[in-house]
């Protein structure tokens, strides 16, 4: 007897008892589909985020400031000094006053991001202007009211104009515009598009923001990263006395914890999956104990002519390959059914993991493969003699 | 065709020990009908296990188309039974999700015939015993004598040298019994081996020879007509 003709037996009393096959598949559609839609959704959250996080790129080095009067206590020069004494590993830094205002061009307004910074942020953060010129130091020295606006902004104030040299009202300062920053996320919404770049002493002036409680510092290598937040801490430490006051930060380090977060909530839905699937495997064990006692009779009639225990092992086996089988079959197509509905539904990128499917798909046959054994044994082991008398 | 020597089957049952089969020796050639007649609880059953090879004797020797068979293990009985004996049992054993033709062809699928072959190999038996018709019913859709019927052509369909039946008629009413006695009888003129087991002297004089088994030994041993 060939495996083809014990699958052709299979699918015949699988087939013959539809409802009961269904029931019993229910536990592998269950922990399969779960599986695969859990895998995709921790997957796709941590995609967007780890995707945001790269944006800020690795070298970069935030740090913010607690606490009333920080500028008593640290001035823009002294930090200044202290990024200069550090040019080994500090290549840039950048105070930053943010804010978010309401900016009107003629009968055009909209509200958004106004940031207070030097000409280092454009090296920090990689963006610098595709017309016209940046911020200057000198900007910042004499108070001048100039700005920098992002692609979404002059989209949206000044449409097919050209804005250079244009003026916009910022609250209700009047500024004049002298660049526009390179498009860098198709000009979205709240994306380093939509933003006012201006002098920080201007902004420390409009937003009523005396103290500055941002910097950015800029690492000369990836690999000064850990060295450069070191003596920045000390520093800071130095000037406020303590270590509470302020805090440093790196986007490689919020990787690294999003990373292990990301693989706990791995293993504890592996640790789900293998429960589901310990579960599914005891219902097809069960069923097929009652299949195997149902048909004692029918088993001593195909020994009797001629059956061997191979045959009648191989017989069950398949038929709870079969079952474990369709069952992670459906599983994956449900659980590929919910990822396209989440992806589509706009909640997180839909992420088909074909590692994850291959695998809940190999485990369910492999549950199939070790509950299948125990009742495909004691079948194969019945007496001839003692099964035909069986009522 | 078969032949024992000194066969005996004991069963422990606490301490004592039943002498099921004591000591049977016994020769059936090849195209006879024997009948093997006895009351119940004389050993016929456990005799018909053994020559049938679902069984394994605690003595003696049992040479089938002169083979031994005494000591042969689950798998190697697995197959002998597959190629040397058709049973035809009292209660007649059809799987029941089957339809006839399927039930026919079972003894051929573990016999690695293929699917088409095992297709016309049943028609053809179904056809000796005149079923041809009624092929693709269920078991459940068949009367008492025609499920018998089908459970001969599986018993026929691979040709075995021997054909074993254990009280086939003891399921039926007098009318569908004589005609299956009458198959019997036409089978036996075809040239096939057929060992009928009964505890129903009328029956057993459907045979050409009639082997009397009391307490697990044969008593009588007589030819009829």
């Amino acid at each position: 007897m060939g495996i083809w003709q014990a699958f052709r037996m299979a699918v015949k009393s699988i087939f013959s008892n539809k409802v009961r096959s269904f029931l019993t598949m229910l536990g592998v559609i269950i922990g399969v589909a779960a599986v695969i839609t859990a895998v995709a959704f921790a997957q796709g959250s941590t995609k967007q985020i780890t995707d945001r996080i790269s944006q800020l790129g690795t070298e970069l080095i935030q740090v913010n400031i607690f606490g009333r009067n920080t500028n008593r206590d640290l001035t823009w020069e002294t930090l200044s000094e202290f990024a200069s004494d550090n040019a080994d590993v500090i290549a840039a830094v950048a105070p930053q006053v943010t804010g978010n205002m309401t900016v009107k061009a003629g009968r055009n307004s909209l509200s958004t991001t106004i940031r207070g910074t030097t000409y280092d942020y454009s090296v920090i953060n990689s963006q610098g202007v595709s017309e016209g010129r940046y911020i200057l130091d000198i900007d910042s020295d004499l108070r001048q009211k100039v700005a920098v606006i992002g692609s979404r902004i002059k989209d949206k104030l000044f449409e097919n104009e050209n804005p250079i040299g244009k003026t916009i009202k910022v609250g209700e300062q009047i500024f004049t515009v002298v660049g526009i920053l390179e498009e860098l996320e198709d000009g979205a919404e709240n994306t380093k598009d939509d933003q006012i770049i201006i002098p920080v002493s201007t902004a420390q002036r409009i937003t009523r923001n005396s103290a500055i409680r941002n910097y950015s510092f800029l690492a000369t290598s990836p690999e000064n990263v850990k060295e450069a937040m070191e003596r920045i801490s000390e520093f800071l430490t130095d000037v406020y006395g303590n270590e509470n006051m302020f805090r440093v930060t790196n986007s490689a380090q919020m990787l690294d914890t999003l990373n292990s977060v990301t693989e706990t909530m791995m293993t504890v839905l592996g640790g789900i999956a293998a429960i589901s699937l310990l579960v599914g495997g005891i219902g097809i064990m069960n069923i097929m104990l009652v299949s195997v006692t149902e048909r004692t009779r029918e088993i001593g009639i195909r020994k009797a002519v001629g059956a061997k225990r191979r045959n009648i092992l191989t017989q069950f086996l398949i038929e709870a390959l079969l079952i474990t089988g369709l069952g992670g079959a459906f599983g994956l197509i449900i659980g590929c059914t919910a990822i396209w509905g989440i992806g589509k539904a706009g909640l997180v990128p839909a992420v088909y993991s074909p590692l994850w499917m291959a695998l809940s798909f190999g485990i369910s046959l492999l549950v199939g493969v070790i509950f299948g054994m125990f009742p495909a044994n004691k079948a194969s082991k019945l007496d001839p003699i003692m099964a035909l008398r069986h009522e | 065709m078969i032949k024992t020597e000194a066969l005996s089957k004991h069963y422990h049952i606490g301490d004592t020990i039943v002498k099921a089969l004591d000591n049977v020796t016994l020769h059936i050639p090849a195209h006879s009908f024997v009948s093997i007649v006895g009351p119940s609880g004389s050993g016929k059953s456990t005799l018909m296990n053994l020559l049938g090879c679902l069984d394994t004797p605690t003595s003696g020797r049992y040479l089938l188309d002169g083979m031994e068979v005494s000591n042969m293990s689950d798998n190697q009985l697995a197959e002998i039974r597959n190629r040397k004996i058709g049973f035809v049992f009292q209660g007649f054993n059809l799987v029941p999700k089957l339809t006839a033709l399927e039930n026919v062809e079972l003894p051929l699928i573990y016999s690695g015939v293929s699917k088409k072959e095992r297709r016309s190999l049943a028609a053809e038996a179904l056809e000796k015993v005149g079923l041809t018709d009624r092929s693709s019913h269920l078991p459940s859709e068949l009367s008492g004598g025609q499920q018998q019927r089908v459970a001969i052509a599986r018993a026929l369909v691979t040709r075995p040298p021997i054909i074993l039946a254990d009280e086939p008629t003891g399921n039926l009413d007098s009318h569908s019994g004589r005609d299956i006695l009458k198959l019997f009888q036409k089978l036996h003129e075809m040239g096939n081996t057929i060992v009928l087991i009964t505890h129903d002297e009328y029956i057993a004089g459907q045979a050409q020879r009639i082997i009397r088994i009391l307490d697990g030994q044969i008593v009588d041993d007589v030819e009829v007509g």
